[in-house]
């Protein structure tokens, strides 16, 4: 057992003051020690997805990080999109169109997209599925996550 | 699964890193952007004592001009080369190239000098700086040095750099005039290691015959695969359909020597490097054609 590390970050808007052993990573951390279970742990090795959250503002892997990294940094997770009263348009959108089935991958679609949308306001079809390409659905096929995306960026521009 | 234990250290400058380099060897293994090294420590391939993690040392993070040089500081994002203007207009095989690597979050967390230090055979980022005659800065506690990348790639997963050293910089030379340039590769999903992929360059002279060309390969061999003697063939020729051909026969009859994999046969890889380098090749020659 090593020592236990000391890191502050921003998380969801609020300064958060931690501990873990260096080898936590910042999913596990989010998981089981701060009880975000919003973000998944599918692979543990950057192909699925699941656990992408933003860090200053970017998509990130949070299975490839440890929790110590965040350190001084501005994390968000899918906890901070919307409420079940007022949804982040991407997720209202993600329901109309069906873009989910089982849903243990939407909150790493969620994360992936939102800074996309913020810089790509009209997104083709083709440029959608090359900013999802890190992204995997086991259910959907990926079409009518596609169909949500495009509705959302309507959504968004309206 | 889950990483094992290590011990961890975060400096704050580059002076800091290298003493603690100095200090600790081989056994300080570098944290840059973790996306490979952290999978394989979660997979405990990887089960390091120690980790130096660089992220806090932003006086490696930048990209600038220096003479006809593009200086990029080893701790760059790959999505910051991405997104760069210098890039795009100084080293347009680099800016092709980038995008192929991995997924965009992978890009957001992955550095250039993680990727090169790295040396996944598999991997875009040496077979380009190899293309290119990039220059890699190694620096320790008590100077530093320069390496062309012709010496830098040892071998599988294997660089120059001593136990004392940093990677610190990588130097890309301007394309001569009238260069084309070209990056191709084929994986069975976008992002995925690639079977097979080239980056070509093309230098045409004045009368628009060959006066040097480049081809190096991805994932055909132990590191970055310079098909050097099919490149001299190409010299003092026109770029013709056959010229192409003969040269794709050669480099994946000659120069190379693929692993294959549960995807891909060896047989089958060299397949993949025929087809990708006539098409590399045409492509770079039209471009060159109208480089400046």
């Amino acid at each position: 057992m090593t020592d236990k590390a000391q890191f502050q970050f921003t998380l969801n808007g609020k300064e958060h003051t931690g501990e873990a052993e260096p080898r936590l990573l910042l999913v596990d951390y989010l998981r089981h020690e701060i009880g975000l279970t919003g973000s998944h742990v599918g692979c543990e090795h950057g192909v699925c997805g699941a656990c992408t959250i933003l860090m200053d503002g970017q998509a990130v892997r949070s299975c490839l990080m440890f929790a110590v990294q965040a350190d001084g940094h501005d994390v968000r997770t899918v906890e901070s999109l919307g409420t079940m009263d007022a949804m982040h348009p991407l997720q209202e959108a993600f329901r109309e169109a069906h873009g989910l089935q089982c849903g243990f991958c939407t909150p790493g679609f969620l994360m992936t997209l939102v800074p996309y949308l913020e810089e790509h306001s009209n997104p083709s079809e083709d440029d959608i599925r090359h900013a999802i390409s890190g992204n995997i659905c086991r259910c959907t096929g990926y079409q009518h996550i596609v169909d949500a995306v495009l509705l959302a960026a309507r959504k968004m521009n309206a | 699964m889950k990483p094992a234990s290590f011990k961890y250290l975060a400096p704050d400058s580059l002076a800091e890193a290298l003493a603690l380099r100095a200090e600790h060897g081989d056994d300080a293994k570098a944290l840059a952007g973790g996306q490979s090294l952290i999978p394989a420590m979660n997979f405990r391939v990887a089960q390091p004592s120690l980790l130096v993690d660089l992220n806090k040392i932003n006086e490696l993070r930048y990209i600038r001009r220096e003479g006809n040089e593009l200086r990029i500081g080893a701790m760059t994002t790959q999505s910051a080369v991405e997104r760069n203007d210098l890039v795009a207009k100084h080293q347009p095989l680099l800016f092709e190239t980038v995008p192929f690597v991995a997924h965009p979050q992978i890009r957001n967390r992955g550095t250039l000098g993680g990727s090169l230090a790295h040396a996944d055979p598999a991997a875009e980022m040496p077979v380009v700086a190899l293309a290119l005659d990039a220059k890699f800065k190694a620096q320790s506690k008590d100077g530093e040095r320069w390496i062309p990348a012709k010496e830098f790639f040892q071998g599988f997963f294997t660089v120059d750099l001593q136990p004392t050293e940093y990677l610190t910089e990588i130097a890309y030379p301007d394309l001569p005039a009238r260069t084309g340039w070209c990056f191709m590769e084929v994986a069975r999903r976008h992002g995925d290691y690639a079977m097979c992929g080239i980056a070509a360059l093309v230098t045409l002279d004045a009368k628009g015959i060959c006066e040097k060309a480049r081809l190096v390969y991805l994932n055909v061999g132990d590191g970055p695969v310079d098909a050097s003697r099919t490149a001299a063939l190409l010299t003092g020729q026109a770029i013709t359909d056959e010229a192409m051909r003969a040269a794709a026969d050669k480099a994946a009859g000659d120069e190379m020597n693929p692993f294959g994999s549960v995807h891909a046969s060896p047989e089958y890889q060299k397949h993949l490097a025929r087809v990708l380098t006539r098409r590399a090749l045409k492509t770079a020659h039209e471009r060159a054609l109208t480089a400046h």
